[in-house]
């Protein structure tokens, strides 16, 4: 086999290797936001971020604009400090709340983003003052058993 | 008594000596062909040779086994998940599991027993008909000319290997999961892509093939070049290159995984 015919095949062999990297890059990893680089960083503290890991989605509108980056305990106030990388595209009011939400009944927890109405602009490395906790759904049982059982007696009392 | 129990230490010790001794040896030669790769590099044409013998050679038996793989992880993945009522995860699966760990492994064993094995064969041949004593004499070093572009061609093709067996699999996976059984093509690829993710998942998996090219590339040059110069010598080194590179791959994989995936 000459060269030619040697050089062609290894660049054949080569290009569709590379072309299943793009695409296990591109279709498979979904490497749009990833990518993008340009984040800044904000902070939040939560009295319980539940199952909220690292690299979880944060979403505003449904729309993921970041990611989770860290998530440390604060031995001071006892709450969970969770710093999320957002998108430099998007910039976000300061008076923003800050919920974790589950999507699904049990699917994974994202931090979600409701915008006020300041006209100031959250900056790199702000704290987002309002938070909300994450819903423990064995909180949430116990409390729905508790309080209709409640309701019931009440019910049976009325009836009596 | 003590005579034999004396025998049996001496054969250990003389067994776990000619191992550490080997690996010395294999330790010397991994850095004199780092040392004399210059050569392969300049004159790359050499290197390009022994791609195409190495990585185009095997791509047949890793695109068809990446599809046959994928395949049946698509129907396991699908009978399991559909316990759950899961079935639409059945992308996150597949890819998970391909990008991950089967795609740079099974690529690897597939890949050390074509190519790896080849190598080794050809190398010690060369060693038994003398062709590099021959080249020694013609003051070319049989190193720079022969061993390292071996060993450059299968660190450079066993990456793109891998990745071809990925995506080879994961679209068998998409033809039994969506086309055959009917999972939702917009879920399976949608739950995919959400939780693959590039720099933890692709990246390490290409880091993984990368480590398992050199490791089995290494070998293969290293057991060819070591064989001893005979019919017999040259078929036990081809056996030993294929069992050696598949444990040592293997092994590696476990302790690359624990430092990669440990937790989120």
């Amino acid at each position: 086999m000459n060269r030619a015919t040697l050089d062609l095949w290894v660049g054949i062999f080569v290009a569709i290797g590379l072309g299943a990297l793009l695409f296990l890059g591109l279709k498979v990893g979904n490497l749009t936001f990833a990518s993008a680089g340009e984040t800044y960083q904000l902070h939040a503290k939560f009295d319980n971020i539940g199952g909220l890991k690292v690299r979880a989605p944060v979403k505003s509108a449904g729309v993921v604009v970041g990611r989770v980056s860290e998530i440390k305990f604060d031995p001071v106030a006892y709450v969970a400090v969770v710093t999320m990388l957002i998108d430099k595209r998007y910039q976000f009011p300061r008076d923003t709340f800050a919920t974790i939400n589950t999507s699904g009944l049990l699917g994974e927890q994202y931090i979600s983003f409701e915008v006020g109405g300041d006209t100031a602009m959250l900056k790199n490395g702000d704290f987002i003052k309002k938070t909300q906790s994450a819903v423990v759904l064995e909180k949430l049982i116990s409390q729905f058993l508790f309080s209709n059982n409640k309701a019931g007696e009440a019910g049976g009392n009325a009836k009596k | 008594m003590a005579n034999k129990l004396i025998a049996v230490l001496t054969d250990l010790g003389h067994r776990v000596t000619g191992a550490l001794w080997r690996l010395g040896f294999a330790s010397r030669f991994l850095l004199m062909i780092l040392v004399y790769s210059g050569t392969s590099l300049r004159r790359f044409h050499l290197t390009i040779r022994e791609i195409y013998f190495s990585g185009v050679m095997s791509l047949i038996i890793i695109l068809v086994s990446g599809l046959f793989v994928g395949m049946v992880l698509g129907l396991q993945g699908y009978d399991t998940l559909e316990r759950y009522g899961s079935s639409s995860a059945l992308g996150v699966l597949v890819a998970l599991s391909l990008v991950r760990e089967l795609g740079p492994v099974v690529a690897a064993l597939l890949f050390a027993s074509r190519a790896g094995s080849a190598i080794t064969a050809e190398i010690g041949l060369m060693k038994a008909t003398e062709q590099l004593s021959a080249m020694e004499m013609m003051a070319v070093n049989p190193i720079a000319r022969v061993v390292a572009p071996r060993f450059w061609a299968g660190v450079l093709s066993m990456p793109l290997l891998a990745a071809l067996f990925s995506a080879m699999g994961i679209f068998g996976g998409y033809l039994v999961g969506v086309r055959l059984i009917g999972v939702d093509a917009g879920s399976f690829w949608s739950q995919m892509q959400a939780s693959v993710d590039f720099r933890e998942d692709i990246v390490n998996g290409v880091i993984k093939s990368f480590v398992f090219g050199i490791i089995i590339s290494w070998i293969a040059v290293f057991e060819g070049y070591d064989a001893e110069p005979t019919a017999e010598g040259v078929s036990g080194a081809t056996t030993r290159t294929v069992v050696t590179s598949s444990l040592a791959v293997l092994a590696a994989d476990f302790i690359l995984t624990a430092f990669m995936f440990r937790g989120a």
